[in-house]
């Protein structure tokens, strides 16, 4: 892996459906700023900058790398722009991580942004090329049929869905940074929501959100403060179309967790891993990673949900920020994922903290569930 | 601030009616009344035929905007220091005025409102041209829009309007696309009823649509397989969201498994309530009448039921994924 690198600094906005006071250039430089504070530091101490974002047809924005350099205190520096669908929050921490285990850099700021409120996401992701055939309106018409293929095969009672949209919105209640906040939300509440996508319900989807999040990313002679140090970083992708594609469990993402682990020396992640921070933007995904990443065998992983593993006070807590169920500026959602696991080993997640965090997963997918970024993070030093 | 008409002063006095017994009379001064106004009042309106506004500094330090001659806190006269403020200001109270009146400085839906300009200790009365009354609130932050040819009074300024917060930034991307060769081939065949795909001599798997490199072995296909009408549904998601290609909610968008193929292709179910539709169900294309069909997909209409009964996926989807 080259040499160390941690996490030392987390910045995040304040999520929500419509940030109208700040451009996009505010947006990202609020996190940044943020980040920076975190450290200690300020841009004059940071040697490269790297930029993620969603496609760039979901707010119109095609050279972010370009157009954010002054906010980002970029200008002289390498800025580099990465683009992986909606994993490229993750994709974008592993390239910041990369320049530093590489032994290009000391310090990177990393930074992931969405403003969904200047666009329509459903819109962009259903532009319909011309001699296509393609009937997909938006995520949910892509990831519906794969979840009803998860439910028939596994068996999962129906309810399962609704008892993850019912956690993570109870655990965005701790988390000053989530969007949704929906006191007293229970099964029952989401239940009595329309089927959009069928299986899909209204309160199984993540909303949209606008948002950025930042971290700096240091090697192990430039730590400044309390470092979250990365135990393993692993990127993965697979072709959309592929005859025998597992759409269910990707391949890619089992590939993806295994590297990871085999870098951070997890061979149980149920019983190695403290608490995970997993992409969940649609509440099925849930049981389906729980498997996918090894934390449950085939076609059990609901099984831990309906116990309440994955709760707050369960033994291995998934989102307890909320997740993508409660705050969703596509390009960070990812980002935000690495950005909370590295807040919980440095012991900083405030009310959503869970007590003796030591090693964490942050995780990211995208596409067609094609592009799969994650990494272990961990209090210790590797 | 403009005032109704003389004519709407007083009730009775409106155009007449039918009414024999009443008239119209109207109270006007020829060429209108004449006001001095004094050094502070002047002071303003010649600021404002310059398009600056300012205010007049009270013994007390306030700054009164528009001013007085005389303190209305202390009875005293201002002191003669003019201080320019704004021109933006931020609103403090507002009423909407959904139907103008002919004396009304704007002829479309307006607020009055009362607006502290930036330096001011007080706030004056003027219009806001907002559009709607849902962009109107407390705190808003606006700016005068000037008279083409400011005379020196309070309607210099036509109106306020909101500051630019938000602006359109519209983007085309604009394409000519061609389907590429193996896609036409596929679509002269897809004219003739018939669903075309390729076989990988490596890996032994049937491609549909016809495509002419493997995504597996990214060896090239060279081997032609037409593949039959009718398949097996192997998941789906019934769309309630509406979509200008279904032609009703909710729809079903089916992944299906054409016999012969090894790769599912995404169709419409139709024939059949969305509600009805199972993984496992056998189906068949639906054509359009061969007059009508062109070089697209939409020579299939949907995929119906074929009435056999389901395949059991318990053993495994056909084909391995879905
Ligand atoms: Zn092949």
């Amino acid at each position: 892996m080259g040499e160390r690198c941690a996490v030392i600094g987390v910045g995040q906005t304040r999520y929500t459906t419509k940030r109208t006071d700040v451009s996009m250039a505010g947006l990202v430089r609020e996190a940044a700023l943020r980040a920076l504070d975190d450290a200690g530091l300020t841009f004059a101490d940071i040697d490269a900058v790297v930029v993620g974002k969603a496609p760039d047809m979901f707010e119109g924005v095609m050279m972010p790398e370009a157009y954010l350099a002054d906010a980002l205190g970029a200008a002289g520096k390498p800025m580099t722009r990465v683009h992986t669908a909606g994993s490229v929050g993750g994709s974008t921490a592993l390239v910041g991580a990369s320049l530093i285990q590489g032994g290009v850099h000391d310090r990177v700021l990393v930074v992931a942004f969405e403003k969904q409120s200047e666009s329509n996401a459903t819109w962009a992701l259903s532009t319909h090329l011309p001699f296509g055939a393609s009937l997909v309106v938006g995520a949910g018409g892509y990831f519906a049929p794969h979840i009803r293929e998860y439910m028939r095969r596994s068996g999962a009672p129906d309810h399962i869905g609704a008892l993850v949209a019912v956690k993570d919105r109870r655990n965005a209640l701790k988390n000053p940074y989530a969007h949704l906040r929906i006191p007293g939300i229970d099964r029952a509440m989401v239940e009595s929501t329309p089927m959009l996508w069928e299986p899909i319900r209204y309160l199984e989807t993540c909303p949209s959100s606008d948002g950025a999040c930042a971290i700096v990313l240091a090697s192990e002679k430039a730590v400044t403060g309390t470092p979250a140090w990365i135990h393993g970083a692993a990127m993965r992708s697979e072709p959309l179309t592929r005859a025998g594609r597992e759409t269910v469990s990707p391949q890619a993402g089992k590939d993806c967790a295994a590297d990871v682990y085999r870098q951070a020396g997890v061979t149980d992640p149920r019983r190695d891993i403290d608490v995970a921070e997993v992409y969940v933007p649609f509440s099925w995904y849930e049981p389906m990673w729980l498997e996918n990443l090894g934390f449950a065998p085939e076609n059990e992983g609901w099984k831990l949900t309906e116990a309440g593993c994955t709760a707050l006070d369960g033994d291995i807590p998934w989102n307890p920020s909320g997740g993508v169920l409660s705050s969703n500026p596509i390009g960070a959602s990812g980002l935000i994922r690495f950005a909370e696991a590295a807040l919980q080993v440095r012991g900083m997640a405030g009310e959503h903290q869970v007590e003796g965090a030591a090693t964490a997963l942050g995780h990211a997918y995208g596409g067609g569930a094609q592009f799969f970024a994650m990494w272990i993070v961990s209090n210790r030093k590797p | 601030m403009p005032s109704d008409p003389p004519s709407a002063l007083s009730a009775g006095t409106t155009a007449a009616g039918p009414d024999p017994l009443e008239a119209r009379h109207v109270l006007e001064f020829p060429g209108g009344y004449t006001r001095s106004t004094g050094p502070v009042i002047g002071r303003f309106l010649t600021e404002l035929r310059d398009r600056r506004i300012v205010g007049v500094r009270t013994a007390g330090a306030r700054v009164l905007v528009p001013p007085l001659e005389y303190d209305p806190d202390t009875g005293e006269a201002v002191t003669g220091e003019y201080v320019e403020v704004g021109p933006a200001g931020t609103v403090q109270a507002w009423a909407w005025v959904r139907a103008p009146r002919a004396g009304h400085p704007l002829d479309r839906p307006f607020a009055w409102a009362t607006i502290r300009l930036d330096g001011a200790d007080t706030s004056l009365v003027h219009a806001v041209d907002a559009g709607a009354a849902k962009a109107m609130r407390p705190g808003l932050r606006v700016r005068p829009r000037w008279r083409e040819r400011p005379s020196g009074n309070i309607t210099d300024i036509e109106c306020f309007v909101p500051e630019v917060t938000m602006i359109n930034a519209p983007v085309r991307a604009e394409y000519r696309v061609r389907p590429g060769a193996a896609l036409t081939r596929f679509f002269t065949k897809i004219k003739d009823g018939v669903i075309l795909g390729g076989r990988c001599a490596t890996c032994d798997q049937v491609y549909v649509p016809y495509r002419t490199s493997c995504p597996s072995c990214g060896v090239l296909i060279q081997e032609e397989r037409e593949v039959a009408d009718t398949g097996t549904v192997t998941t789906f998601a019934i769309n309630n969201l509406p979509d200008p290609r279904a032609p009703e909610v909710p729809f079903v968008s089916a992944y299906i498994m054409l016999d012969g193929a090894d790769i599912p292709m995404i169709a419409l179910v139709g024939g059949v309530p969305a509600h009805e539709v199972r993984q496992g169900m056998r189906v068949r294309a639906v054509w359009v009448p061969p007059e009508e069909r062109t070089m697209s997909m939409a020579n299939i209409r949907w995929f119906a039921p074929t009435g056999e009964p389901d395949v059991d996926l318990s053993a495994g989807v056909p084909g391995g994924g879905v």
